[in-house]
């Protein structure tokens, strides 16, 4: 055991780092609860720009959303092959649930560019402010999962993981099913339910 | 010094099979579904609350069974609804002093 | 007698340390400069937050004078408005963020290990990096002075006050984003000591049997944890609002102001706890101590405590009881101010009840400990006429409420620091302060700071409005209410303040000469960071205690006569030291020293300043953060066994406990 101080000095049993990562999904609960209340204050306040209800695109950013809550299923199979050590099925998985991230990413990329040319800018109104500051950093989380997932995928290849590789995974696994439950937050409260 | 608890034991934990994690995820992509279809479907009262329903189980599945809270030890479920239960108090107390909820 | 090995080549180079791990060979000296800025012990990352805290405790003193100048007589000229606006800005941003968050860090990082018998906190390196970005941030949020002047809308900075229109120059873009570095350092701080309490304890040690300072810090990093990211919200709406054009705060877009305050508050009520319950802590080890009596009702001073924690969630808005609520939400507010008092009183009832009867010994630190009952109570009491809201409504603003916020952290917060400076420094240093010097200092402090903050809540009550740059005489009033009198009462008693603290550090400066050790357990002190050498070996304890009771070395040192019920020592400090020593383990294998947090700290600024100057600085910062994510993610926290020396004599048996 090289990790010394750690491990063996548990009192609960428990890994510190999977402590610290609920630790810290706690937190950005708060975090992410601020920025949605933000926008259900503000959502309505559209001092003559495009309404919500006039350029959301429903079916579109149902697939999205779709596409996101998928790529938790083939993350949590990637946390499943970790605990069997089946190393072929990590990467497989990891990769795909990268590749499902970027799609989602590129969705939202599009979404802005045409919410963008329909007339609602970052400093347009109140509802342009808050509705692009939630959804980017919830963009900007995701992408910080993608860099994690496809940095893994390659350090794996190197086998050069300090610690256990199971537990790694997991707490990428972790922070991107929270990323996903944001998501879900995200896509009743901003996006079905109407102003 | 050292604890009796094996340091593996948690691994042990996670009861769960891919099929099992493949049928939650089949009924998040039905209640999905249920929800773009309010979308198309006029559910009349019931639109709000279900949608809200529909939200917190999907949350509460993806919490349990992906991030295996449910099969967890309780400590960590304590450190994540701390903060859940905290921001939903303090955010829907802080919507409330706007009159928020009586438009 | 312990081994503490280190990665090789510490003194002579037998292994050298593998390169395997990310780009760099992993730092490892022992001694000079690199053995502090690459370190990961707790013990250095604490005393490197005390220096840097009370570095920052000068600076906002000396704004703090400043104001004072200004206003000790009519038509002040020693600033100009505009400056004078910047100086309580930083003045306060300083003290409450730079100076008592920081030190109550020093002191938890410190002790909390200690205490709970620990070897080190859960996460080393994210220690040494919540330090260096505490460090960066505070000097970045100060950079605004020399790049156009620093931010100047109060602490709390309302809307639309923060906005350019009211703010045009860069030092509200340093503050906003100045804060936000210091919050991750917060956040980051948070997480490691919440792990450390809940995994770290020794074997035996129970929550219920953990030293009531250790549970004080372990509220406020749950505080800090939930109330951390809900002002990074806020200061990110500021942000993007200052540089990006965004609304939020614009009321001819339709914005509310009150967003902003209710965002602040909401993280601004807790922080109050933050900064106050440390010192609840300091002084709850104190008091038992130096009445050698235990600590009364200490179920009530934790569970106190946490609903102190609790309940300063639901009671942000009174400070806003002035911006129109409506009644329903100034009612609620209003009573849960009052409800909070409650636990507070508990705690005050429970230390006033732990001297009661005892032997007390009025040491420095105890007349510290006793100053902050007496004072932070004056101040409690005013804060509940706040919780009355209409009587609020006439004080909101007034330096009525300046007297209040600075008999409850200058008397409570600041009283306690330095009740723990004189409590804990010859553990730190090996050193006792001069207890001589240090009455001087106590009798100074405590005169000056009532002769300034006392005559506030007369100015306040006869309506000098704070932030107001300067007062003329023919406004002054006349008689005993005469705002002259009391303003230049206040200025005189902020000079005596002054000297109080510089009789601290005259004493700091007097001990450090003085070659006299201090002896192993001083106080006959209760709790176990008392169990080990002063200061503390690298690894803490040479075997880590198991622990029956609660204040364990007490109850190590003394037992109870079952004749006469009285406690009766059966060993001495010393004794229990040597047994330890005898028994040592071997071969401890310490957290490694690493690069990575400092430069992964030092590149938050870069990304900061380029949001400010150039996207192409904040790219620069990126790389570099990404860089040294990697190597952080890379590098085991203690080096692997191959890198250490296994070869000293004594230590052929490679138990690897």
């Amino acid at each position: 055991m090289t990790d010394v101080t750690h491990d063996h000095a548990s009192s609960t049993g428990i890994s510190n780092v999977k402590l610290g990562m609920w630790a810290f999904l706690g937190s950005e609960c708060l975090l992410f609860g601020g920025l949605i209340s933000t926008y259900m204050l503000y959502r309505g306040r559209v001092t003559g720009g495009p309404r919500p209800s006039q350029i959301f695109d429903i079916p579109f950013t149902s697939v999205s959303s779709f596409i996101l809550l998928m790529s938790s299923l083939t993350m949590v199979l990637a946390v499943s092959a970790a605990h069997k050590e089946d190393d072929r099925k990590i990467n497989l998985w990891l990769t795909v649930t990268a590749l499902l991230g970027a799609t989602f990413v590129g969705g939202q990329v599009y979404e802005f560019t045409a919410f963008y040319k329909e007339g609602l800018g970052f400093s347009t109104s109140l509802f342009g402010s808050s509705f692009y500051t939630l959804t980017g950093f919830h963009g900007v989380h995701v992408t910080v999962g993608i860099i994690m997932l496809m940095s893994l995928v390659g350090i794996l290849k190197r086998s050069k993981v300090p610690g256990k590789k199971a537990e790694v995974v997991e707490m990428i696994g972790l922070y991107w099913h929270f990323v996903d439950i944001v998501w879900i937050v995200i896509f009743t409260l901003v996006y079905l339910i109407p102003v | 010094m050292t604890t009796e608890t094996a340091p593996s034991t948690h691994e042990k934990e996670h009861g769960m099979s891919d099929a099992g994690y493949i049928r939650i995820a089949l009924i998040l992509a039905a209640i999905t579904a249920l929800e773009v279809s309010t979308y198309y479907v006029d559910f009349g009262v019931l639109f709000l609350p279900a949608l809200l329903i529909m939200m917190v189980v999907k949350f509460v599945m993806v919490v349990s069974y992906f991030m295996h809270l449910k099969f967890d030890n309780k400590v960590f479920s304590y450190l994540f609804y701390a903060g859940l239960a905290l921001a939903v108090g303090v955010y829907i107390v802080f919507l409330s002093t706007f009159k928020f909820f009586l438009q | 007698m312990a081994i503490i090995e280190r990665p090789a080549p510490t003194v002579p180079a037998v292994v050298t340390p593998t390169s395997t791990y990310g780009v760099l060979k992993r730092p490892v000296s022992a001694t000079g400069w690199r053995s502090w800025v690459f370190t990961v012990d707790h013990k250095k990352i604490g005393i490197m937050y005390g220096a840097t805290a009370m570095f920052f405790f000068i600076v906002g003193g000396v704004e703090a004078l400043l104001i004072r100048l200004q206003l000790a007589a009519p038509n002040g000229k020693v600033l100009n408005a505009d400056l004078y606006n910047q100086m309580f800005t930083m003045h306060a941003t300083t003290m409450v963020f730079l100076f008592v968050m920081p030190m109550a860090a020093a002191f938890a990082n410190y002790f909390v290990p200690l205490q709970i018998g620990a070897r080190d906190v859960a996460f080393p390196r994210l220690n040494a990096f919540s330090f260096w970005a505490l460090l960066f941030g505070g000097i970045f949020l100060n950079l605004a002075w020399f790049l156009g002047g620093a931010a100047d809308g109060g602490w709390f900075m309302y809307a639309p006050n923060s906005g350019p229109v009211f703010s045009p120059t860069n030092g509200v873009d340093f503050w906003a984003l100045g804060l936000q570095i210091t919050g991750i350092a917060s956040l980051a701080g948070a997480i490691n000591l919440i792990i450390t309490v809940l995994n770290m304890r020794a074997p035996g040690m129970s929550l219920m049997k953990m030293p009531i300072f250790t549970w004080m810090i372990t509220v406020v990093q749950f505080l800090l944890l939930f109330a951390v990211p809900v002002i990074t919200v806020a200061l990110f709406l500021l942000s993007f609002q200052r540089n990006f054009g965004a609304r939020f705060f614009d009321v001819a877009a339709g914005a509310d102001p009150l967003l902003w305050q209710h965002l602040f508050w909401i993280f601004g009520h807790p922080e109050v706890y933050i900064l106050i319950l440390p010192s609840f802590g300091i002084i709850s080890e104190v008091l038992p101590v130096f009445s050698r009596k235990p600590l009364f009702g200490y179920p009530f001073v934790v569970f106190s405590g946490a609903a102190i924690g609790f309940v300063g969630w639901g009671v942000w808005a009174h400070h806003m009881f002035a911006s129109g609520l409506g009644p329903v939400s100034v009612a609620v507010f209003s009573l849960t101010t009052m409800a909070i008092a409650v636990p507070t009183g508990v705690k005050i009832i429970n230390w006033t009840l732990t001297m009661w009867g005892g032997k007390l010994w009025f040491t420095t630190a105890m007349k510290f400990a006793i100053g902050l009952i007496v004072l932070f109570t004056v101040g409690g009491l005013s804060g509940v006429t706040h919780s009355v809201a209409p009587s609020d409504t006439q004080q909101t603003d007034t330096y009525y409420i300046v007297a209040h916020f600075h008999y409850v952290l200058f008397g409570g917060a600041v009283l306690g620091i330095f009740s723990g400076f004189y409590y804990w420094w010859p553990k730190v240093f090996g050193k006792m302060l001069n207890e001589k010097l240090g009455s001087w200092n106590f009798w100074l402090m405590i005169i000056g700071l009532n002769l300034t903050f006392g005559p506030m809540h007369i100015l306040g009550l006869q309506g000098q409005p704070r932030r107001m740059y300067r007062w003329t005489e023919a406004r002054a009033g006349e008689g005993f209410f005469n705002l002259a009198f009391w303003n230049m009462i206040a200025s005189i008693g902020s000079f005596i303040l002054t000297t109080g603290i510089l009789m601290f550090l005259i004493n700091v400066w007097v001990t450090w000469r003085n070659p006299k050790k201090a002896p192993l357990d001083p106080w006959d002190a209760r709790s176990l960071e008392w169990m080990t050498t002063n200061p503390p070996k690298e690894h803490n304890f040479d075997v880590i205690p198991t622990v029956h009771h609660l204040d364990e070395f007490f109850h190590r040192k003394y037992e109870e006569d079952a004749t006469t019920h009285t406690m009766k020592q059966v060993a001495t400090a010393e004794e229990l030291m040597a047994e330890q020593e005898r028994n040592a383990d071997k071969h401890i294998h310490m957290p490694s020293p690493s690069y990575w947090p400092i430069v992964l700290a030092f590149a938050l600024p870069i990304i900061t300043f380029g949001i400010i100057y150039s996207y192409l600085i904040s790219v620069v910062g990126g790389v570099i953060v990404l860089f040294a994510a990697y190597g952080w993610a890379l590098e085991s926290s203690t080096a692997p066994d191959s890198d250490f020396e296994n070869n000293t004599p004594g230590t052929a048996l490679a138990i690897h406990d």
